[in-house]
């Protein structure tokens, strides 16, 4: 047995050996994958990742590794999930056996667990897999938890670059998510609005202030990402904040800007330069991130400075853009980079930072380099001493190339600054005498340049140069000097002769671009002094007869056809010395970086000077500003009236008195405002009275024509006559024609306000008239056996109307709405809403008529289009509106010929009710019915004027639409109705009990809208 | 954003790879190999290197180049803000970034660099986070986990991520709890031979250890606030309150953290602390030179001047030295033509010096240079700027924390020209 036990070992060894030699040694890690130990499966993952880190294949693992994709293990699954992104796309049948177990934990209640789930499942780059892709991000859109919309919000760009055609649907996805107020959803989402659709700038208008404000909160990479989508967005919507303080520009960047301004100063001269409050909440909001410790979002702000803010603005970046120098070698790369842009228009902004510019020796080249650069840009009159000394050590760097850059960077201080010019030529001399060959040679270089855009007399240095010249060994500098001789020939009549002469004996051992310049001089020579030099010419032509280069043989059979005259070609050989001598153009010693700033600052277009791909241009300041409305959110606050000549309110006495009201938030019953229930009223004169005395107040604040009041006032006469009676209305909308409409607004539960602003006369003649109902009910009562929910007329209709568009959102349409309490005539479920639509513009208004409506479900009878309204004249509308029995808003769109504006109306609970009759022993028996879960009730301290029956029904009656039933007991008041689209009963019973307490019983089967009723009931009784 | 990462070891050895989006081919690093072979010394690969089809963004660092692959327009800071908080992660887990360290580690490498981007842009970069969701290894979890086959993954979920202090986790638990400082300055200066200055700077940092206790709310308030010219913060500090008052208010992350750096303007001010003479002299056609250098303290405020070490590159044709130290060691690189001198502490009576002869190369013509000094050295118990702490406050917490603060001025780059300036050209100004 032992032996045996041996025998096995031994083989299993061998066996051991095999596998871990053989080629396929993923063997050993399939088996560890299925095997049952948790511990074997983890390593041989482990290795498998070590595998895929080195670059190694690894896909035939697949089978045996997606098997493990639901393990319990953490560590275990995360190692999976890596695996499977980097293999799903090779292995895609397989990879699609993980699909399940991702959909499973979609649905995991754990955030994080939801979030990682959608993170991997969207990684996966299955084509097949597309729509179910596209409903999980639709899911995690609107998921409770921000952490799951953010990881949505990425997977919106997996999936566009996976599958281009679902664009449409993901920039639904992207505009709702770009409503989100999550500051961690805030820079995902506006990384996949840049990713998919970047030039959508309409879906931001509405974001825009949101953005802006959210911006400091934002984790630092999304700041990033936010501003550089904000500059190019402001760079469309607002007007050139540069035109006006030209006077602060430097004189130099003036010249740039030139053609601009005085492209625009007529414009500019007429009207003055505002700033666009959004335009300065922007550059408010992102000055605080340049103290970020990300350079990122620290650049990203300079940049939309540098893009955006007035000229005087832009330096306050300065010292945030010095400070990053101190970052890290690449750090300083691109932020150098930049500065040199900025620093060519705009020395001002760098020059009190110059000597945070000063290389050193440790800086790496192309640091060195950028430095230089900026150096020179800064350079001026007064510190140009200063660069130069700074400039002569850096000569003397044992980095050559730098070296070079030097003397080229001093060469252009030299044109820049014309003072300096013959100290920095007298210097560049000297430099001719150095011992290094590339100082010299670039020298030699400059000079040159100099030379020729400084035409004047320097036969000296060219002597120098002539006798410098068996010295220098550099073909660049030896072509150069070669070059300047014949150029100037004429100035250095000895010298030139004999350079040639040299040139001709070391001619076949030169390089190409010497020899080249060799012909040169021999054909200038031979063309201002042919006596001295005809034959060296000859010898030299001849020379290159036959040179190896044929692009010497080339030059040197033109230059002898073009010179030597002959028979042949006598007409070109006249023009020769206009062709070889002719004055030419001095080369522009200019930086790299200028124009750079084609370029958005910051990208990584700017930083390889070439349009990368994906590189979003940023467009010109539009001339005139777009809209500025566009970025007023939806929500309108309600317009305190404080500002007189608003003719559009002057037509209805109630709305301005409301809106005074509402402004003023008081509490007192009996002013001025009162007018507007004198509508109701059965004593005319004394309304009357106080109509006119309000109106001829507010008539001396308005500046409104006269003319135009008195139309007003015959409209509203009408309106006033049509609200008066339930009754009496109904004809009028029979003979005008009117139609319902139904409408909804957000409406500021103001019920309770209106109370305060009814007379006690009002008070009489609605209680007047619900009791002559009822008690007509009552007689009428017997004859009907079954116990009917008759409907009652309202015992009050609140006068309370509600914007439901403002005439500056509505260009020049206001519109307003107020609840009738009348049964609808359409359709019994539907609530009635009145509209009062005005003109305000100065133009008619065409084919009002309602558009789209959401939710779409949503039942609306809207009214006949009305086909014109005139300026300033106004129409009352009635429509329907089934809000099914809750207070959600009813959002449409009120349209006209041109424009659509999305309006909504939102009920108070009482709206959504109809008063019923019934007895007090029908009251009570249906009560019964209603109790437990149905019945909600509250006891509230009351004022001590409303322990009167009277005022108890009032405020109760504002608040909703309820008829009063006639009660046995002094002290108990009940009043009852039935919802409107379900028609469940609502009971109230307000029972007073001692001195100023009272109990509010509320009975009704729909137990949501009893206690939201409660809350309103409470709310009016306990401030009545 | 991100496409994939490659890491380039010193010897163009690619030995880790990572992919955001599908796989890109590693070949696209022969464009970058082929700078690097390029650029002479390892700094001067270019950050930014467009190839035809993908962007190279890269950085250097612990002699290992991070090379990120791009494929269409971002913010190449972005790019390497990103890459350095990549290496600073490494650091932060593995006490040190080196090609070892991140092979040995390479799995937790994976999962944090999966952590740390979604599809190329950056999900969870704060340490805090990264530590709950991924614990850093440590030689006793390393044994645990072979044992009993246990993970470094976290096993519960990162909460922090989830809330308004995102870089700070939730239930922190010290028995001790205690909150120290470190004022920390460098200064930067190029000094001429003459001894005057042409530039100096100072820029600080604090650098913060809390470990306190829950949720504590500190304020940090300085005696001379004034003196902070420009600041960048941690994103934990309010910065409303200090534009307001000047006092850093902030919630810390848990450890360790860069509370703020710092900048202070006072350009001509700058207190230097240490001055070189140093005389080199090459004589025309003799085969030696002189090499004479002494160091002294100048402004140091009573604090002595520590771990003082000077190097230079000397001229190409120098072939060896043979220096005598007044103290401490030096050494001579004859390749690369390095001098370095580990001097220690100064005495201030005793001047440390280095003298001797340099043997020049035969035939070789004179060096026409002087080299640059750089010199690093420590202060301890002094911020040069002269910025003080005035108080500490936690508020939020009951305990009482035990509090420290600690200064230390550091050379930067410190360094002192060989040359006489204004000498060649003639200036009128």
């Amino acid at each position: 047995e032992l032996t045996s036990y041996k025998s096995f070992v031994e083989q299993a060894c061998i066996v051991h050996f095999l596998i871990s030699f053989s080629p396929s040694r993923n063997e050993d890690l399939k088996e560890m994958l299925e095997s049952n130990k948790e511990s074997l499966k983890l390593e041989a993952m482990k290795r498998v990742v070590g595998l895929i880190a080195k670059g190694k294949n690894a896909s035939e693992l697949f089978p045996a590794v997606v098997k493990n994709v639901a393990s319990k293990n953490i560590e275990l699954k995360k190692l999976v999930y890596v695996y499977l992104v980097r293999y799903a796309e090779e292995q895609q049948d397989l990879a699609l056996l993980s699909i399940s177990t991702f959909q499973r934990a979609l649905k995991d209640p754990n955030q994080l667990i939801r979030a990682s789930a959608l993170r991997v499942l969207s990684s996966i780059r299955v084509p097949i897999i597309v729509p179910i892709m596209m409903l999980a991000i639709k899911e995690a859109a609107s998921d409770m938890s921000p952490y799951v919309r953010k990881t949505s919000a990425h997977a919106i760009q997996k999936l566009y670059s996976l599958d281009q055609d679902q664009k449409e649907l993901l920039i639904e996805v992207i505009e709702k998510l770009l409503k989100d107020k999550s500051t961690l959803v805030a820079g995902s989402v506006v990384m996949a609005f840049e990713e998919v659709c970047p030039d959508r700038i309409d879906l931001i208008h509405k974001n825009y202030r949101k953005l802006c404000n959210l911006l400091v909160d934002v984790e630092e990479w999304g700041q990033v990402v936010i501003i550089s989508m904000l500059t190019r967005y402001a760079r469309t919507q607002f007007t050139s904040p540069w035109k006006e303080d030209g006077v602060f520009d430097e004189h130099n960047e003036r010249a740039f800007y030139e053609s601009d301004e005085e492209k625009t100063r007529d414009e500019t001269e007429a009207k003055p330069y505002m700033m666009d409050p959004d335009h300065r909440l922007l550059l408010r909001n992102t000055k605080p991130l340049l103290q970020s410790r990300n350079t990122a979002v620290v650049m990203s702000v300079a940049q939309l400075y540098w893009h955006l803010a007035p000229k005087n603005e832009v330096s306050i970046v300065t010292k945030s853009l010095v400070r990053l120098l101190r970052s890290h070698r690449e750090v300083q790369y691109i932020v150098l980079q930049n500065i040199a842009t900025m620093s060519i228009q705009r020395k001002g902004m760098f020059e009190p930072y110059m000597k945070s510019f000063y290389v050193r020796s440790t800086d790496a080249t192309h640091i060195k380099s950028l430095k230089l650069e900026i150096l020179t840009s800064l350079a001026n009159e007064a510190n140009i001493s200063t660069i130069l000394r700074e400039f002569q050590t850096y000569v003397k760097s044992q980095d050559k190339q730098f070296a070079a850059g030097t003397i080229q960077a001093i060469g252009r201080c030299a044109t820049n600054i014309s003072e300096v010019t013959d100290t920095c030529l007298n210097g560049l001399v000297l430099l001719l005498s150095n011992r290094d060959e590339t100082v010299v040679a670039e020298s030699v270089v400059v000079i040159r340049k100099l030379l020729q855009i400084q035409p004047t007399q320097h036969s000296d240095i060219i002597k120098h140069m002539a006798k410098l010249f068996d010295n220098i060994t550099v073909p660049m500098a030896r072509a150069s000097i070669l070059w300047l001789m014949g150029e100037y020939c004429e100035r250095v009549p000895k010298i030139a002769p004999d350079v040639l002469r040299k040139m001709a004996k070391s001619f076949t051992s030169e390089e190409d671009i010497v020899k080249l310049q060799t012909v040169n001089l021999a054909a200038k020579l031979y063309l201002t002094n042919s006596k001295q030099t005809k034959l060296l010419t000859q010898y030299i032509l001849n020379l290159g007869k036959y040179d190896q280069n044929y692009d010497i043989r080339d030059r040197t059979r033109f230059i002898r056809q073009l010179i030597v005259p002959n028979d042949k070609n006598g007409a070109l050989s006249k023009y020769a010395h206009r062709i070889l001598l002719a004055p030419k153009p001095a080369p522009v010693l200019e930086s790299a970086y200028k124009d750079r700033d084609r370029y958005q600052l910051g990208t990584l277009s700017h930083t390889i000077n070439t349009k990368a791909s994906g590189y979003l241009e940023l467009s010109d300041w539009p001339a005139v500003a777009p809209d500025q409305s566009v970025r007023n959110v939806e929500v309108i606050e309600p317009t305190v009236k404080s500002k007189p000549a608003k003719s559009s309110d002057d037509k209805f006495y109630s709305d301005s008195g409301e809106e005074e009201e509402k402004g003023s938030g008081s509490s007192s019953s009996e002013d001025g405002s009162s007018s507007s229930s004198s509508e109701e009223s059965g004593s005319d004169a004394e309304s009357h009275v106080q109509k006119n005395s309000s109106q001829t107040s507010e008539e001396s604040d308005k500046s409104s024509s006269q003319s135009e009041k008195s139309s007003s006032e015959s409209d509203s006469e009408k309106k006033e006559r049509k609200t008066k009676t339930p009754l009496q209305k109904k004809t009028i909308f029979n003979e005008e024609s009117w139609t319902y409409v139904t409408k909804q607004q957000h409406t500021k539960t103001i019920f309770v306000n209106v109370i305060n602003q009814h007379s006690v006369l009002q008070t009489f003649s609605y209680s007047h008239w619900s009791t002559l109902c009822v008690s007509l009910f009552t007689q009428l009562c017997p004859l009907s056996l079954a116990f009917p929910l008759q409907l009652s007329g309202p015992a009050f209709v609140p006068e309370k109307s509600h914007d439901l568009l403002h005439r500056m959102t509505g260009k020049g349409l206001s519109a307003q709405y107020q609840f009738p309490r009348q049964p609808c005539l359409y359709q019994p479920t539907m609530v009635s809403v009145q509209i009062s639509l005005t003109n305000t513009t100065d133009h008619p208004l065409e084919q009002i008529h309602i558009g789209d409506r959401s939710p779409t479900g949503l039942n609306i009878h809207c009214f006949n289009t009305i086909e014109c309204l005139e300026p300033e004249a106004s129409v009352t509308v009635f429509m329907g509106i089934d809000f099914n029995d809750s207070t959600q808003a009813a959002n449409f769109q009120l349209c006209t010929k041109e424009d659509h504006f999305s309006v909504s109306i939102q009920p108070a609970i009482g709206e959504l009710l109809l008063p019923i009759t019934m007895t007090e022993l029908d009251f009570r028996k249906e009560q019964g019915k209603l109790l437990g879960m149905n019945e909600s009730s509250a006891t509230i301290t009351m004022a001590a004027e409303n322990m009167t029956s009277q005022p108890i029904s009032r405020p109760v009656a504002t608040v909703a639409n309820l008829g009063m039933v006639p009660s046995s007991q002094d002290n108990v008041h009940r009043f009852a109705g039935k919802t409107a689209n379900s028609g469940a009963v609502v009971l109230v019973t307000v029972e007073l009990r001692g001195e100023s307490t009272a109990l509010i019983t509320i009975n009704t089967e729909k137990s949501v809208m009893g206690s939201m009723l409660l809350r309103d009931l409470k709310l009016a009784l306990a401030q009545a | 954003m991100i496409h994939s990462l490659f890491l380039v070891n010193s010897s163009g050895d690619i030995f880790l790879e990572k992919h955001w989006k599908s796989v890109v081919s590693r070949s696209v690093c022969d464009y970058f190999f082929e700078a690097q072979e390029r650029a002479s010394e390892p700094e001067n690969v270019p950050p930014v290197i467009p190839t035809p089809h993908h962007y190279l963004i890269s950085v250097l660092r612990h002699r290992i180049y991070f090379v990120a692959v791009i494929q269409s327009e971002v913010p190449p800071l972005f790019v390497i803000e990103f890459l350095h908080r990549v290496v600073d992660t490494f650091q932060d887990y593995f006490g040190v970034c080196t090609e070892a360290a991140i092979k040995d580690n390479v799995v937790v490498v994976y999962e944090l660099l999966e952590e740390m981007l979604d599809n190329g842009f950056p999900l969870a970069t704060e340490s805090n986070i990264l530590k709950e969701l991924i614990k850093p290894p440590t030689i006793l979890r390393t044994v645990v986990n072979t044992i009993t086959g246990s993970t470094n993954v976290g096993e519960q979920l990162p909460t922090g991520q989830l809330s308004v202090v995102p870089w700070r986790r939730t239930g922190v638990k010290y028995t001790n709890n205690e909150a120290y400082f470190d004022v920390v300055e460098e200064i930067d200066a190029i000094i001429d031979k003459s001894g005057s200055t042409i530039t100096a700077e100072i820029q600080g940092v604090i650098d913060a250890c809390v470990k306190l206790t829950g949720m504590p709310d500190l304020t940090l308030s300085f005696m001379n606030p004034r003196l902070l010219d420009d600041v960048s913060f941690h994103p934990c500090v309010r910065f409303k309150r200090w534009e307001a008052e000047r006092i850093l208010s902030f919630i810390p992350p848990d450890g360790n953290f860069r509370l703020l750096s710092y900048h202070v303007s006072c350009q001509n001010l700058v207190a230097i602390p240490v001055y070189v003479k140093h005389n080199i002299t090459f004589r025309e056609g003799s085969s030696q030179g002189r090499f004479e250098l002494t160091l002294g303290p100048k402004q140091t405020m009573g604090k002595g001047l520590e771990a003082v070490l000077i190097s230079s590159q000397l001229p190409r044709g120098v072939l060896n030295t043979n220096l005598n130290p007044s103290q401490g060691t030096y050494n001579f690189d004859p390749v690369t033509k390095l001098l370095s001198w580990d001097v220690g502490k100064i005495n201030p009576q005793k001047l440390p010096s280095l003298k001797g002869s340099m043997s020049l190369q035969a035939g070789a013509s004179k060096p026409d240079e002087n080299p640059t000094i750089n010199i690093q050295f420590k202060i301890q118990q002094s911020a040069l700027s002269g910025l003080k702490v005035n108080r500490l406050d936690m508020y939020g917490e009951k305990y009482k924390p035990f509090k420290g603060i600690k200064y230390m001025t550091k050379a930067g780059k410190f360094q002192t020209k060989g040359l006489l300036r204004g000498r060649a050209w003639d200036l009128k100004n």
